[in-house]
């Protein structure tokens, strides 16, 4: 019981890191991006390849840094898969969303999502193979924290859950102090009002872009490193990341924060009272119940 | 000869069967603008439904009720009806991602629940035992896949013809103009919710009939059948076809069955070996490369809605003015 509860923090951790950029891209483009999870993908696909590199150009940098499975070249891969991802994410707004956005609905900018989350998925598998791949081939063993209640804890979990939350704080302090945190909220509000004041719309979508596909990588190498890497890990979490950002209220940075704990936890504690199996339908039982209770989330309120 | 001819009559049944799916999603995302996330939970819950309800009883699961053929296909699209009800119920009201993430879990959640529920879908390994109708009197072979592939396109047909009647119907009107303009709708004092909620369920249950069909042509039904890459299927199928355009969606159905089907064997026969394992992948690319393009450079399909003016005081024929947009 205890256990499912820490284990549910540690998920939570990189659920919120992934549903932060997702909230916000809804936010601003106000369409659901079911390609989102597989900008998770890409994060971890691109810090393995960055980790080899690093490892076979510097071997020192492959030294394990204190007890944790986690080398200096996975660290750096980190930063550079950060970049390249939200690199990447404003490359497919640009080649894709921007032109659907300009020519029909909302609804077509789903539609096209599902199918760029289809290409990005496959893709992957195609140039990865599609068994699964791990950072250290090393067994990572847990600490025994307690042994009544058993409480097994390995240290990358710990190192995951406090990156996590310094970068959410770092993240807190560029929204709520920065202009650019102000421009951000402004075109979320209305985007014709904030272009009148100086916003420039397209650098503000960029950078939401490069933000929710910096944190996107960041959750999943931490994904990588709490389980295993593969091509298909984007199908697996969309539905948990979602459900994250509906807990939270759709748009909301903090909302989604809180809703991915929230969910993390769920999910790990409903696995004492049913059978395995049924893990990957708990997020869309928490989706129906707040939908059911309060439809716009913790956080959220309602909006046209 | 008859070896083409028969693969001919099985190629035109599946197509069929898809094409009344495409049908009851055109009636949802063209007609309606409801975005079905979960087109494979509708196509599962009729598969499902006809297949419990109709089939002889096993040791292994619950079910093989035994019940006559036509009322176990009904009992498969009441159930895919309530489902799209209950989803409906919770999404409709609220802003549009909703309906999406909502019927996207929905899919994914039946199919982790037929995967995992032993006792009542057989889990893993399908539902067996179920005999399709009429087998004693018409045997396994040919005579009967022609005569399954004839009551299928009846029964296409007959979707077809109600759906046009439907969409020129005032209700079809009503439909389109909660479409265009909810708010405008909505102050003639109709009531969007409702309209959509009703346009959602029949559109699932026109989905629930084409997964009994699917069902009853294979005798057997199991996870693998519901995987969410059937959703996506269904849409390229509508966007390639036009959405709006009932014609359109049949079209879309046949010309993309056979360009799934045309690739899956062009890849398997041409594709290297060591590349074997990777032909769903490029298939998959593939699909999502038609959805993505169709948006792009085609959104409004090949063969696109009609749109239809209205004139008061004109005859019958009349009344109806088409122009292509």
């Amino acid at each position: 019981m205890i256990q499912n509860l820490v284990d549910g923090i540690l998920v939570g951790s990189f659920l919120s890191l992934g549903a932060i950029g997702l909230t916000m891209v809804m936010n601003i483009l106000r369409f659901a991006n079911f390609s989102h999870a597989e900008l998770l993908s890409l994060g971890a696909y691109c810090a393995l390849v960055f980790d080899g590199i690093f490892g076979s150009l510097l071997p020192v940098m492959s030294q394990k840094i204190g007890t944790l499975s986690l080398t200096l070249a996975l660290v750096l891969s980190i930063i550079v898969a950060m970049a390249v991802t939200g690199l990447s994410a404003v490359l497919i707004d640009r080649l894709v969303f921007k032109r659907v956005r300009e020519k029909g609905g909302e609804l077509s900018m789903v539609f096209a999502s599902f199918g760029m989350a289809l290409i990005i998925r496959n893709a992957v598998g195609l140039v990865f193979g599609l068994s699964p791949q791990l950072y250290s081939k090393d067994i990572a063993f847990a600490v025994v924290l307690s042994r009544d209640p058993l409480l097994l804890v390995k240290p990358d979990q710990v190192f995951v859950l406090v990156a996590a939350l310094v970068l959410m704080l770092a993240l807190h302090l560029i929204l709520s102090r920065t202009l650019f945190g102000f421009s951000l909220r402004a075109v979320a509000e209305n985007p014709t009002l904030a272009q009148v004041h100086g916003v420039n719309l397209r650098r503000v979508i960029a950078a939401v872009w490069i933000l929710a596909g910096g944190l996107a990588a960041v959750a999943g190498v931490f994904y990588g490193l709490s389980f295993q890497i593969t091509p298909v890990m984007g199908r697996d979490l969309v539905l948990p990341i979602f459900a994250a950002t509906i807990v939270g209220g759709i748009g909301s940075v903090y909302g989604a924060v809180t809703g991915g704990f929230v969910v993390g936890i769920a999910s790990n504690l409903a696995l004492v009272i049913l059978p395995s199996g049924y893990s990957p339908s708990v997020p869309f039982l928490m989706i129906l119940a707040v939908l059911a209770l309060r439809p716009h989330g913790l956080f959220g309120e309602a909006r046209a | 000869m008859i070896g083409v001819l028969s693969y001919l009559v099985f190629f035109s049944t599946v197509a069929a069967i898809l094409a009344i799916a495409v049908l009851g999603l055109n009636l949802q995302w063209g007609n309606t603008g409801l975005f079905n996330g979960g087109v494979v939970a509708s196509f599962g819950a009729g598969a499902y439904g006809t297949l419990i309800l109709g089939g002889t009883s096993q040791a292994t699961h619950i079910g093989g009720f035994g019940l006559p053929y036509l009322v176990a296909l009904a009992g498969g699209m009441v159930f895919a009806g309530i489902l799209a009800w209950v989803v409906g119920r919770l999404t409709l009201k609220l802003r549009h991602d909703y309906l999406a993430i909502a019927t996207f879990g929905v899919a994914v959640t039946f199919e982790n629940v037929m995967r995992n529920a032993h006792a009542v879908t057989g889990g893993a390994q399908g539902i067996r035992g179920f005999e399709r109708p009429l087998h004693q009197a018409l045997g396994d072979g040919f005579l009967y896949n022609l005569i399954f592939l004839i009551a299928v396109l009846i029964a296409l047909v007959l979707s077809y013809i109600f759906l046009e009647r439907l969409t020129q119907s005032p209700f079809g009107r009503l439909l389109r103009a909660i479409r265009e303009d909810e708010t405008a709708a909505r102050s003639l004092g109709k009531s969007p919710d409702r309209v959509r909620l009703l346009a959602f369920v029949t559109g699932s249950v026109l989905i629930g009939l084409a997964g009994g069909l699917y069902g009853t042509f294979y005798a057997f039904v199991s996870p693998q059948d519901v995987l969410p890459i059937l959703t996506f299927q269904i849409w390229a199928m509508l966007i390639v076809g036009g959405a709006g355009n009932n014609a359109g969606a049949v079209f879309g159905t046949f010309l993309i069955w056979g360009a799934w089907t045309f690739s899956g064997w062009a890849l398997a026969r041409f594709a290297p070996v060591e590349a074997q394992l990777y032909t769903g992948s490029i298939q998959f690319i593939l699909i999502g490369m038609v959805i993505v393009g169709m948006l792009l450079w085609r959104p409004q399909g090949l063969l696109p809605e009609r749109l239809v003016v209205s004139q008061p005081g004109a005859s019958r024929d009349t009344t109806q003015t088409e122009r292509t947009l």
